[in-house]
């Protein structure tokens, strides 16, 4: 018996489990209470069962190579993904167009199984950082290859795209634009304001403490209270309506991001600045250089990738918070996700959480590289 | 001194706020409109407030409970094994958004306090679980020889070196938890869950600012006091092992 890799023995485990469950829900409409309808009842059922389950267990023996599970992973997904698809063409009867058919606990326990021997399997080949982008290119691709081929076209989450294709596209651009317009604002506020209490050090207390109660004020509440704010600033401070201050639509949202993002950039702004050792300042101002030079080319660089990980922090934190825009008729993919609640329909709920939780991952994932690689350069 | 007065005075108040609502009307009638009540009485402050705290309580627990667990394991023995990958998952795991966490939690747990709860175990389980291992693995190498020549078993080094060496890191795992949990539980009543949140959605919903002021300050008073009692903690912690 060879010797097993017990984390290769818990996705085998938790992906067998996957496998005996049901794969999809097959519903009369979109709100009724579904039936399971297992992997072995779809059409290609029969051998791709036995393929999967035997992808999971060869992983199993320890020395089984790492570029072999990443492969295995991957396809693994793919199936995953290909059966559901299947499942959703062929299992409505001809015609009828209310019938919908949704992801159940088997595909996201193999999903599970599956990603999770992906990230265990990129982990032990230690890509270098060339080949990680190279990974997250690849998935992103794969990904959208998926979703333009069509062959998801029939799962319930597409088919609610489907009907509001345009929606869709209106409320993501408002998405990236609450997460990635709130991040800009906070840079271009907070650098300068970190700079500036870099200096005047009686002023650190002061400026950390008031930014770190405006991070407990829950977020319901901070995107609450902006509308009434910032309807009476548009209403009483001239000019301010016209510069687009308004206390509905997707303003009152953006300030309320901006505001949770300012202390991350301000106290990532100040412990890079801190951190950069005082020979290296004393050997700038030796060179003969003013205090503006010493700024802009020792001290900003050198602080730069503790402040590119403060804006991994806020991105992918603004990212999330983003959906709670649409509860106050901010827009994004928050919307959908509440509408959905409203309606008990949950593959509007998917249609919304879905693309939050890739745009987050990916934005998480691909900031950890760009640290990386400014580490690497600053050192 | 103003350390201590401060978080005092703030309790005092909410606590004199929660215990009788109406004599703060005439504070938040300036945030009504067309003779709106201005305090929230569909149902009791002071009740909502209780179970706000009881959700983020037993979160708080359980998510303490089984990060530690987790970490404990995935530091000796076979679970070693593990590491990478639990790192993986915890770094990964925090990029999910917790209002997402919640919304997908429901079709499996139905409406209610379920959802909340799970949602909040499962996003508080992350920094708890970064922080113990990070004080569970990061102990100086003589540390951990001085133990093994004492004649120490490794349950006896769990229980005497490790814990209390961790602790403190643990401590601040957790107020990162709590503090997270106070505020996310608010999102918790778009799902019917008995929480301070209702008060909020409430405002939004009838445009009532005075409502959405009173359940924002409950939650940001209640989460000042909480990280001031978690640090203070941490601080008794750290002497206690000799770090300050």
């Amino acid at each position: 018996m060879p010797r097993l890799s017990p984390p290769a023995v818990l996705f085998a485990l938790i992906g067998l489990a996957g496998l005996a469950l049901p794969l999809v829900q097959f519903k009369a409409n979109r709100i009724v209470a579904g039936e399971g309808v297992g992997l072995a009842d779809l059409p290609h059922g029969p051998w791709v069962l036995p393929a999967l389950g035997a992808i999971l267990v060869l992983a199993c023996p320890a020395r089984s190579p790492a570029a072999a599970r990443l492969a295995s992973a991957v396809a693994g997904l793919v199936a995953a993904t290909l059966m559901l698809g299947t499942a959703a063409s062929h299992l409505p009867p001809p015609g009828n167009s209310l019938a919908r058919v949704a992801p159940a606990s088997g595909f996201w326990l193999l999903a599970l199984a599956f990603g999770l021997m992906l990230a265990d399997a990129v982990n032990r080949l230690r890509p270098s950082l060339a080949l990680r982008w190279v990974m997250l290119a690849g998935a992103v691709a794969l990904t959208a290859g998926i979703l333009v081929s069509g062959v998801l076209d029939g799962v319930s989450v597409m088919r609610e795209y489907a009907t509001r294709r345009d929606l869709f596209l209106r409320e993501g651009q408002a998405h990236l634009a609450l997460a990635f317009g709130s991040l800009g604002l906070a840079l271009l506020a907070g650098i300068p304001l970190g700079i500036v209490i870099f200096q005047a050090r009686r002023w650190r207390g002061p400026v950390l403490g008031a930014l770190n109660i405006l991070q407990t004020i829950p977020s319901l509440a901070l995107f609450g209270i902006m509308i009434p704010v910032l309807g009476w600033v548009a209403a009483t401070i001239p000019g301010a309506a016209q510069a687009g201050v308004s206390g509905i639509g997707t303003f009152p949202a953006l300030v309320a991001l901006f505001l949770y993002s300012l202390l991350p950039v301000v106290s990532n702004t100040l412990s890079g600045l801190s951190g950069v050792p005082a020979p290296t300042q004393e050997a700038a101002v030796g060179l003969g250089m003013t205090r503006a030079q010493v700024m802009a080319q020792v001290l900003v660089p050198l602080a730069l990738p503790v402040l590119l990980a403060a804006v991994r922090i806020v991105l992918v934190q603004n990212i999330g918070l983003a959906v709670i825009a649409g509860l106050i008729g901010g827009g994004g993919f928050g919307t959908f996700v509440f509408q959905g609640l409203n309606q008990t329909a949950m593959d509007l709920v998917l249609l919304g959480a879905l693309p939050t939780i890739a745009l987050a991952l990916v934005a998480g994932i691909a900031l950890d590289l760009l640290v990386q690689g400014t580490r690497r350069g600053a050192a | 001194m103003t350390r201590r007065i401060l978080p005092a005075l703030a309790g005092l108040a909410l606590l004199a706020f929660l215990i009788a609502p109406g004599s703060f009307a005439p504070l938040f009638q300036p945030f009504t409109r067309n003779n709106a009540p201005a305090i929230y009485t569909q149902t009791s402050l002071l009740s909502l407030t209780l179970s706000h705290l009881a959700i983020v309580a037993v979160a708080v627990a359980a998510s303490t409970i089984a990060g530690l667990v987790l970490a404990i394991l995935v530091t000796r023995g076979a679970g070693r094994e593990f590491l990478p990958l639990a790192r993986t998952v915890t770094a990964v795991g925090q990029t999910f958004p917790p209002v997402a966490v919640l919304a997908l939690a429901v079709p499996v747990l139905g409406f209610g306090t379920g959802p909340t709860l799970v949602a909040l175990f499962l996003y508080g389980l992350l920094p708890v679980f970064e922080n113990a291992l990070a004080g569970l693995s990061g102990q100086p190498a003589p540390v951990a020889e001085a133990a093994r020549a004492m004649g120490l078993t490794p349950r006896q080094r769990l229980w005497q070196i490790d814990l209390p060496l961790a602790l403190p890191l643990l401590l601040a795992g957790m107020r990162l938890t709590a503090v997270i949990s106070l505020g996310t539980a608010t999102i918790g009543s778009t799902v019917a869950a008995r929480t301070l949140g209702e008060v909020i959605i409430a405002g939004l919903l009838s445009s009532n600012t005075a409502f959405v002021l009173q359940g924002g300050m409950v939650v940001g008073i209640l989460a000042v006091l909480i990280h001031h009692a978690f640090q203070a903690a941490e601080i008794r912690a750290r002497r206690r092992i000799g770090l300050d």
